[in-house]
């Protein structure tokens, strides 16, 4: 018996499950925009303490892995398999070296003794905690998407080399695709409302 | 069964000139962030941010080649989304 598939309606799912994601992310962005009208002035303040090089640099990583992304699944499409694999490759380093450098700015902010309830922050306002508060948890939560999308990518890799997804049936690589572009249009909003603030 | 591949697809030429396009928005918000706009600088940077999410949804999600009800109304119904919720916290919390 041949295997049913239903592409278009796969990716109305993904579609729905990205939506939701946007909802989740969405209500932290309320959150911080609420805290942000009240206490404009100690965030602007907490903000020059954040490193605004490795965050320009992340963002230009996040920016070329999307990339990459979108000629690996464009080299399937033309039946390239070896193009793809390199592409997926070079997506799934990126998202790896995003993440190398997010533990880096993580270190530095621990290492100057600012971190979730440290005696250098709870010294400052409470608006500042909240930024700090704010800031970890929507990196952090970021960061993870980042990370569950490099194994799902290094999953799909996997497919591309055994050939399951091949130019005739792609849209696991597809859907993977699109969840990778989210976790990069969500940090393009994370990127100036945390670190362009000062 | 197969997967038809009823995309008109996008060429590597206009990924890439998408890519140099996000990399140019994002050098104009960085250096924005050096000048002193004040609170108009907050709505330059979201708007160039919603500017560069437009081109990754279009180009990269390829949601200008897609047909279909569904896929035409994922953009604005999500704006419309988020403009709602938005608009009531900041009602509640501006007039508290």
């Amino acid at each position: 018996m041949e295997e049913h598939k239903d592409t278009i309606g796969s990716k109305i799912g993904m579609w729905i499950f990205l939506l939701s994601e946007v909802i989740l992310f969405g209500g932290l962005f309320v959150l911080y925009s609420a805290y942000r009208f009240k206490f404009r002035g100690d965030f602007h303040l907490a903000a020059m303490d954040l490193n605004r090089l490795l965050g320009t640099l992340n963002t230009v990583i996040l920016l070329t892995s999307s990339l990459t992304m979108a000629l690996s699944i464009a080299s399937i499409r033309k039946g390239l398999r070896g193009s793809s694999v390199v592409y997926l490759a070079a997506t799934i380093l990126l998202g790896l070296l995003f993440l190398g450098i997010k533990y880096l700015e993580w270190s530095a902010k621990v290492g100057h003794g600012i971190y979730p309830n440290s005696p250098d922050l709870l010294g400052r306002s409470s608006a500042e905690v909240l930024f700090f508060g704010l800031y970890y948890a929507m990196t952090g939560l970021h960061g993870f998407h980042v990370l569950v999308g490099v194994a799902l990518l290094s999953a799909m890799c996997f497919f591309v080399v055994k050939g399951k997804i091949k130019k005739t049936d792609f849209i696991l690589l597809e859907n993977s695709g699109l969840y990778w572009h989210l976790v990069d249009i969500i940090w393009i909003f994370l990127f100036p409302l945390f670190y362009l603030m000062a | 069964m197969e997967q038809k591949d009823d995309l008109q697809s996008a060429t590597a030429r206009t990924y890439v000139y998408v890519w140099i396009g996000l990399l140019l928005l994002t050098g104009i918000t960085v250096s924005m962030a050096g000048m002193d706009l004040g609170q108009l600088g907050v709505w330059v940077a979201l708007i160039i941010a919603g500017v560069k999410s437009g081109l990754v949804l279009l180009y990269f999600m390829h949601l200008k080649y897609e047909r279909g009800f569904f896929f035409k109304l994922i953009m604005p119904g999500t704006i419309l989304l988020l403009v709602l919720f938005i608009a009531m916290v900041f009602t509640d919390i501006a007039f508290r």
